[in-house]
């Protein structure tokens, strides 16, 4: 639904409000909406403190520091010298949540990216088409769906192991297991998405615009692309952005389990591998600080994607 | 409604077959399953033949595949590496009800699985129980006290529980309660295991074991269903029905629960029946860190040693689980709800 057949429902959204204009499109009332709802508001407060710390702490603290261990300083509780306290070899918790922020973060954007590409195409493919192709590809995502995610990823975080070496990115050295686990997350997270993008196609493709621009020869990948997906878009931008959420608490799972982002990379998942330990000895600090960095990253992206919703919905009134 | 049942139940087939073939290609190669069979001391290159010979792990992947599909018991092989078949295959394959031999226990894998079994629903079934109760509680009390003090706590929680990993709730449910208390000199739970060592197998001592754990896997559920609730629960109070039973002077009690009630829950089943997967992952990780000896903590274990044999059994009883469960599902929706039919 585009923004300019709204006005045409007598005492819906548009004649409501007396500041609108005529032309404002679809993204600029979103927007507008989207700053009103307080709870995204607070959700992007939240995630650009985030962002602030995992930057402005870059400058303070060097990569060498954050991997940098001493066993003469291990398992300090926090304060003095050390914010957050060190870890069992004696690296800094602090600049270790501060580095290992970066990589979560990276792995939640660019896995929910790639859960959304192969969702959206998968959907559009097998929602535009039909016939065997959608078969095909709506029993894969049957089969995907049919195995829990975690035992999928584990089984797979097993098989792509340790076939990539580390990895030089902007003068860092990364392990090569990030990469690993970027594409495993992307690739079992799809489904969802993949069935609601379908199921918009499944109605779409039936309408008037779509057959007018079949009759002026628009050609069909320009139709899927051009025309059709931008009506799909609501929710694919909500589903990306609690892909993100998503990608860094499974990230976490698998890289808590030991079979994740491996060292010396930090992830805020990998440096709870091994936390039960820590706190049956009472070390609290070496799994608090990043567990507390997830509920707040996923928190905000979570408030974030509720205002999104409500302000990509056509029928909201707000 | 039978026919339906027939279809859906065929269905099944064709997809679990596939999900068994993809899980088969990749477990083929997440590890050697030989590597730790030599004890501390590197097995030397004849044993490892004859090792791989005698488990079959010489046999194309295909081959492997077909063996632990139908069996090979209308097979000989060669176990001597003298190039003559002459042993007969033993095996009957999973659809004939055999899921083959743990390659670094020596034990059917039925065995092994069944012994742990048991010790997951033990987990399993209370969660359920607390999630349903629960959820049910919160959210019945947050629709009809809305924006009361009570709501807005419980608003604040869901979504905080919502955004936790499940294993940090867990660590930090055991740091208090465990670690703390004890330290406090409070009554304190035990953190790990079913039983303490040494102690009687009470089931006194079970259910204190079990307390962590279950409010571990119910806590993330119960927080996005207690919301669901309560947003039906406000839907369905306003709705004519229920203005209609208020107005012809129904008892609010009445109103409340016979007429509202029944709708604003009946939706929770096929939430349930379809977040099976999701708390089966809960499940894996929350035994995981309490050391419970269930299903979760089989398959890691044996993941680390890549026993494929295991790690299929336990792998495609959870998919059977899963898609059972939502043919479950659909089917009791019908029959809450009379307006769904399926032909």
């Amino acid at each position: 639904m585009s923004a300019t057949d709204v006005p045409a429902r007598p005492g819906g959204v548009l004649a409501l409000d007396a500041t609108m204009r005529k032309e404002e499109s679809l993204a600029k009332l979103a927007w507008r909406r989207f700053r009103r709802h307080r709870m995204a508001m607070v959700g992007a407060l939240i995630l650009l403190g985030l962002v602030l710390y995992i930057i402005v702490g870059s400058l303070v603290f060097s990569e060498a520091d954050a991997n940098y261990n001493d066993v003469t300083r291990r398992y300090l509780a926090p304060g003095g010298a050390f914010l957050f306290g060190t870890d069992e070899i004696g690296r800094d918790v602090l600049a270790r949540t501060i580095y290992g922020g970066q990589i979560s973060l990276v792995i939640g954007v660019v896995a929910a990216l790639i859960s959304v590409v192969v969702g959206t195409l998968t959907g559009a493919l097998a929602g535009y088409y039909g016939g065997l192709l959608d078969s095909v590809l709506m029993r894969i995502t049957e089969a995907m769906l049919t195995i829990p995610q975690i035992f999928l990823l584990l089984v797979m975080a097993k098989f792509f192991g340790n076939r990539i070496g580390d990895v030089q990115v902007l003068g860092r050295t990364f392990s090569g297991s990030v990469i690993v686990i970027v594409l495993i997350i992307g690739a079992t997270s799809w489904m969802y998405l993949a069935r609601i993008v379908r199921s918009t196609y499944l109605s779409l493709r039936e309408q008037e615009f779509v057959t007018a621009a079949h009759c002026i020869g628009v050609s069909t990948p320009r139709i899927i692309f051009g025309h059709i997906l931008p009506n799909a878009m609501a929710p694919i931008i909500v589903a990306a952005t609690l892909g993100v959420a998503g990608a860094i608490i499974t990230e976490a799972y698998i890289s808590f389990l030991g079979l994740g982002v491996r060292a010396p990379t930090a992830t805020w998942g990998s440096m709870m591998q091994g936390a039960t330990s820590a706190v049956i000895q009472g070390h609290w600090w070496l799994w608090f600080f990043p567990g507390l960095m997830i509920v707040l990253t996923t928190l905000g992206i979570n408030f974030i994607g509720d205002g999104l919703r409500d302000a990509l919905d056509p029928h909201s009134i707000r | 409604m039978g026919r339906y049942l027939v279809r859906r139940l065929l269905q099944t087939i064709p997809l679990l077959l596939f999900v068994s073939v993809i899980l088969f290609v990749l477990m083929n190669n997440i590890g050697d399953p030989l590597a730790t069979m030599g004890g501390r001391e590197r097995l030397r290159s004849e044993d490892r033949e004859r090792l791989a010979r005698q488990l079959g792990l010489d046999q194309p992947v295909y081959m492997q595949y077909i063996y632990w599909l139908i069996g090979n018991d209308w097979m000989t092989f060669d176990m001597d590496g003298d190039g003559e078949p002459e042993t007969a295959g033993n095996r009957r394959g999973v659809l004939r009800g055999d899921l083959g031999m743990s390659m670094v226990e020596r034990r059917p894998v039925s065995e092994i699985i069944g012994q742990r079994i048991p010790n997951t629903l033990i987990l399993m079934i209370p969660a359920e129980i607390v999630i349903v109760v629960v959820s049910l509680a919160i959210g019945m009390m947050s629709a009809l006290k809305q924006y009361s003090f009570l709501d807005h706590f419980f608003t604040s929680l869901s979504f905080i529980t919502y955004s936790m990993p499940v294993f940090w709730l867990g660590l930090m449910l055991m740091f208090v309660f465990s670690v703390n208390f004890k330290t406090w000199g409070l009554p304190y739970l035990p953190t790990l295991g079913m039983y303490d060592p040494g102690a009687d197998k009470t089931i006194f001592e079970l259910i204190r074991h079990m307390i962590l754990p279950v409010t571990t896997i119910a806590a993330i559920s119960v927080a996005a269903y207690s919301r669901y609730i309560r947003s039906n629960m406000l839907e369905v109070i306003h709705s004519d029905y229920v203005r209609t039973a208020r107005s012809k002077g129904l008892h609010e009690q009445l109103v409340v629960w016979r007429h509202a009630f029944k709708n604003a829950a009946l939706p929770l089943v096929t939430l349930i029946g379809l977040d099976l997967p999701f708390l089966l992952a809960g499940a894996l990780v929350t035994e995981s860190i309490f050391q419970w000896p269930g299903m979760g903590r089989l398959f890691l274990h044996h993941l680390d040693r890549a026993d494929y044999p295991v790690l299929m059994g336990i792998l495609m009883l959870v998919s059977v689980m899963v898609v059972l469960f939502q043919i479950l599902t659909d089917i009791t929706y019908t029959w809450l709800d009379p307006r769904i039919r399926y032909a």
